[in-house]
């Protein structure tokens, strides 16, 4: 027996609020593709890379045909290339060659994993491949990169931050004829994830099996077309209504992660339940805090309303699939969020709020464009400041900001496709650069000695 | 496997008898259908028994599809176990 009124809620959520599944991510070790040279590895990196996620686009295109869900993104992440280059930091570009020809020729639009573990300290092979990365995004289309700066367990590597920022920096200049793009696909963590299908900031842990598949559900306009039936629920229903439709979403994500992991012969790993927003109408994950009774994202109340939004997606998720993993929450970046544009249009929400917001939920500072002139080391602080909040509270933070080269506020920056379009915010003008500059690490705080 | 085929759009004369041929040529047996008109709006929803029917999933949705434009409706078939999945615990 079926039931007319799920069938047709489930059709509706597809058509007409944006369900979809964001990702099918296949995360792929590499750490058998160590060779003698630069020049081997990478064919070694290419051909593995190939071959394990050869039929990842047409059996994805399949589920999602024989499902009736569309899957939006197809791509690989990969273990962090600082890791096979150890022996010739110096030459990892020539991997990140073969990774972006991998996912060319796979008909992925990324491939996540040029990224180094740095959390602790910089060993000198991680310092050399960190400089190589502006130069990889910039002669690559398709390659993202991370870097993990930070943990609740080890404290922040300032020495690491403070090259950040200038790598952030180089990484917008490289790319300055399309206004920096190579920041949109350079992601810097505190507590970063091992099993994260999204991008920028996918890699394969080194503690991953050979091959997996992980799965990234999505569906902010499911959720505000829930809420909107309901404008005058009070606050723990509302909580329960995301609750419950976010246990529908993650169910679909549970069922094609484990159909997909089917079909490519290797193993399930993990399905993010995350909510991420296109810069599309109807998938805005600030229109949800909008539908909570906030006139306009970023006023005061913000934080409280992601806080609950945020943890009422976990708790419907959870119950949802066998195994949960990835950054899982509500992600707020700001140009690819129609709600979050509109906002930051009119002013009315600024760095200094969506950093207390990251307190509360998932990841970071996500697509915020900058003035171009903005210091080294300012970046370098707002990274550090991120990564503080990462490590005190026991959870995943990231920054990913873009210094728009020869533009300032009052400028407009155009990415297209997912990476959508955002304002030039202002940053503090107030001077870090001592701070920055005195390196070290911030020892880690003394609730993370758990032994 | 089973399969829910949904049918929507303006009501008119011969939408199931369309549908039903289609799906009897592939082969396709109907287990069950429920079908509502609201005002000039129609829609069917049919389970479907598809052990018989020997075609690539891909294609027959599409050919779905192409009989749903051939009638003026909105013609799709989804595998069941996405509806199970999403409403039953």
């Amino acid at each position: 027996m079926f039931n007319s009124y799920d069938i047709l809620e489930t059709i509706g959520m597809i058509e007409r609020e944006h369900l979809d599944i964001r990702t099918v991510t296949m995360g792929i070790s590499l750490l058998s593709c160590i060779r003698e040279n630069a020049d081997a590895t990478a064919k070694a990196v290419y051909e593995r890379v190939t071959k394990c996620a050869e039929r990842l686009v047409p059996v994805a295109e399949s589920l999602s045909r024989e499902y009736g869900i569309p899957i939006v993104n197809k791509r690989v992440s990969v273990t962090p290339v600082s890791l096979i280059t150890a022996s010739f930091p110096k030459e990892s570009a020539k991997i990140a060659l073969a990774l972006d020809r991998a996912a060319r020729g796979l008909g992925i639009d990324f491939l996540g994993g040029y990224s180094a573990l740095v959390h602790k300290g910089t060993a000198e092979y991680e310092a050399d491949f960190l400089e190589t990365i502006p130069e990889a995004l910039a002669s690559t289309e398709r390659l993202c990169s991370s870097v993990n700066v930070g943990s609740s367990k080890s404290g922040i590597n300032m020495d690491a931050v403070r090259m950040m920022g200038r790598i952030v920096k180089k990484s917008a200049e490289l790319t300055r004829a399309q206004d920096g793009i190579g920041c949109a696909k350079l992601v810097v963590f505190c507590n970063a994830v091992e099993d994260n299908p999204f991008m920028a900031g996918a890699f394969h842990g080194v503690g991953e099996a050979d091959a997996v598949v992980n799965v990234g559900v999505s569906g902010p306009g499911v959720v505000h077309h829930a809420l909107s039936h309901q404008p005058d629920a009070d606050l723990t229903d509302a909580a329960e209504i995301i609750k419950r439709t976010a246990f529908k979403i993650t169910r679909a994500g549970q069922l094609i992660a484990k159909e997909a992991a089917k079909r490519l012969g290797v193993r399930f790993g993990i399905v993010d339940l995350s909510l991420a927003p296109t810069p599309a109408r109807g998938d805005s994950v600030a229109h949800i805090l909008e539908e909570l009774g906030l006139g306009v994202v970023g006023c005061h109340g913000t934080t409280a309303a992601l806080a609950m939004l945020n943890d009422a997606v976990k708790k419907g998720g959870v119950m949802a699939s066998s195994r949960v993993g990835g950054l899982s929450g509500a992600f707020i970046p700001v140009s690819e969020d129609i709600g979050m544009i509109e906002s930051a249009e009119r002013g009315k929400i600024t760095l200094d709020k969506l950093e207390a917001m990251t307190c509360v939920c998932s990841v970071g500072l996500d697509m915020i464009a900058i003035p171009g002139d903005t210091p080294e080391s300012t970046i370098s602080a707002i990274i550090a400041d991120e990564a503080a909040i990462g490590m005190v509270n026991n959870k995943t933070t990231a920054v990913r900001v873009i210094p728009v080269p020869h533009k300032t506020v009052g400028d407009w920056v155009e990415f297209g496709g997912l990476l959508g379009r955002a304002p030039i915010m202002p940053v503090h003008d107030g001077d870090a650069s001592k701070f920055i500059g005195r390196g070290g690490l911030i020892p880690a705080p003394i609730h993370s000695f758990k032994n | 496997m089973k399969a829910v085929v949904t049918v929507s759009g303006t009501d008119r004369r011969g939408i199931i008898a369309k549908v039903s041929v289609f799906l009897s040529e592939k082969k396709i047996n109907i287990e069950d259908i429920s079908q509502t008109i609201m005002g000039d709006c129609f829609a069917m929803i049919m389970m479907v028994e598809m052990s018989d029917c020997g075609e690539d999933f891909a294609l027959l949705a599409e050919e779905m599809e192409a009989l749903g434009r051939e009638i003026g409706m909105s013609v799709r078939i989804q595998h069941a176990d996405i509806f199970d999945a999403m409403h039953k615990i």
